[in-house]
């Protein structure tokens, strides 16, 4: 029986790693992630969890021995922030290059300098395009819910992709929410045991990570880029299998007061709760707004998103991470190349906000929208907006 | 054999670009790096199989008749057989089309 707790979103996480059988956590403690590998280490080391936890010197090498653990048929996991995940980063290609469905929670973090320990996107954003399915949770519950498909998903024989959850750092991470915890048992009639189909063994042996010349080497990236698209299908599917296993749905794209909106606010992670407190203090003040919230960030749902803003002239996209010199907003980047050959397109206005741990409350979303509207409808010198710097 | 490098196509390429089969390395045609290639001359050859013993590509085998020769697919052009041939009958000369 699932059952209802108040618990901090950390210790969730890892309490449902273990439920779902983790064998191997190859981690280092970053804040704000620290909490779910400190966890599973008690797990361990208590033995309340029959898992091997290698405590290693550095993210390169958690991620690393998260490979080696994986190829070996290993049920895997790992969790890291900010600095953490870039020190990871070329380790992540890998993973995805390899097909090896290592599950990790993000939480996200600012990076440095200067030092920020709290919360925004810039980490995820930098890892953007590292071939692995991305995820983005919202509450506690989504971020259970989520950890418990990303095994599912990243070890469907037909997806076998690493996948990683993102939860917002401190704002999600060391929240102590009420959390329906799915039991163990629950859990098994949902994941079924990881089988790696070419899995390191003596008996039959492989080369893995080999090396590619001119002549194959396009090929090889080919066919992982049709491997992360197709697995759209699968991540929906199992998403609609949880939903009628637990009772709790989720979608690549998700809408919040979106009928009849002339204009629409573009959300990632934890903020799209405050943003939805917005949208219903707007609306009863008699503007036609809605919020739509990207789930699925990897791979890109092009179709979702399209058909969920379709009928609204104005869009205004919220990022918690500057594409430095460049358009600002990644988020918003993408929701402007999604729609750019559209043949009719809303007006798209970029704010960046949130940053380092800003807060960006229900007023603050109010008056970026207002804003956005002004915006859309006169135009800006400005490529974004960067929201609430002191001028 | 399996399918050479050149004729596969991204549906051919498996989970994880893993090697199941050993030995594959020997398709790859190392030779076309080659700028330089050797040629011998046979007549003051005191076939000690030197250049042999020094081919850091291991290419280099005894013909019919007793001669070290390079296989060329897979000669990369090093020179190290020239430099080390005790009675300097082979010479690198530029490949030209």
């Amino acid at each position: 029986m699932a059952k209802r707790v108040g618990i901090e979103t950390s210790i969730a996480i890892s309490e449902i790693a273990a439920a779902c059988d983790v064998d191997v956590v190859a981690a280092y403690p970053i804040t704000p992630q620290t909490h779910i590998v400190e966890h599973l280490a008690d797990l361990v080391a208590n033995g309340n969890l029959d898992a091997e936890y290698i405590p290693v010197e550095s993210e390169h090498s958690a991620m690393s021995a998260c490979l080696g653990s994986s190829a070996a048929g290993a049920r895997t996991f790992t969790a890291t922030a900010g600095q953490g995940l870039e020190l990871m980063h070329e380790v992540l290609f890998v993973a995805s290059a390899m097909r090896l469905p290592v599950i990790m929670a993000v939480a996200n973090r600012a990076i440095s300098s200067p030092l920020s320990v709290w919360g925004d996107h810039s980490d995820v954003m930098a890892a953007r395009d590292v071939g692995w399915i991305q995820l983005f949770v919202e509450n506690g519950q989504e971020a259970v819910d989520n950890t418990i498909c990303a095994f599912r998903m990243g070890e469907d024989p037909d997806v076998l992709l690493p996948v990683m959850v993102n939860l917002d750092g401190f704002h999600l991470s060391h929240m102590i929410e009420p959390i329906i915890m799915p039991s163990k048992q629950d859990i098994e009639k949902f994941l079924p045991p990881y089988e790696y189909p070419l899995p390191l063994h003596p008996d039959k042996p492989v080369a893995m990570g080999d090396f590619a010349p001119p002549n194959i080497f396009t090929e090889a990236k080919w066919a992982q880029e049709v491997n992360l698209r197709k697995s759209y299908d699968k991540i929906v599917e199992i998403w609609q299998e949880f939903g009628q296993q637990f009772g709790r749905h989720y979608q690549p794209v998700e809408h919040y007061r979106t009928e009849e909106a002339d204009t629409l606010l573009i959300t990632m992670g934890s903020f799209s709760e405050t943003a939805m407190t917005a949208i219903d203090s707007l609306r009863e003040q008699g503007y036609n707004v809605g919020l739509v919230r990207i789930r699925l960030w990897r791979p890109f749902p092009f179709e979702d998103f399209r058909q969920s803003v379709s009928k609204a002239n104005t869009l205004i996209v919220l990022d918690r991470a500057i594409s430095t010199g460049g358009p600002g907003g990644p988020v918003a980047s993408e929701v402007k190349a999604a729609l750019y050959n559209e043949p009719e397109k809303p007006k798209i206005v970029s704010f960046v906000a949130g940053l380092g741990g800003r807060d960006v409350t229900r007023e603050d979303f109010e008056v970026i929208i207002l804003r956005g509207q002004e915006i859309a409808e006169h135009g800006s010198q400005n490529e974004y907006e960067i929201f609430g710097v002191r001028e | 054999m399996a399918k050479s490098e050149n004729e596969l196509t991204w549906r051919d390429i498996g989970l994880g670009t893993i090697v199941t089969e050993p030995g594959n390395a020997s398709q790859y045609r190392t030779g076309d790096w080659r700028s330089q290639r050797p040629e011998y001359k046979f007549d003051g050859c005191i076939k000690c199989g030197e250049c042999a013993i020094f081919c850091p590509e291991g290419c280099i085998s005894q013909n019919e008749e007793g001669y070290f020769t390079a296989d060329l697919y897979y000669c990369k052009g090093c020179g190290i057989c020239a430099t080390e041939c005790p009675v300097y009958v082979i010479n690198m000369v530029e490949e030209a089309e």
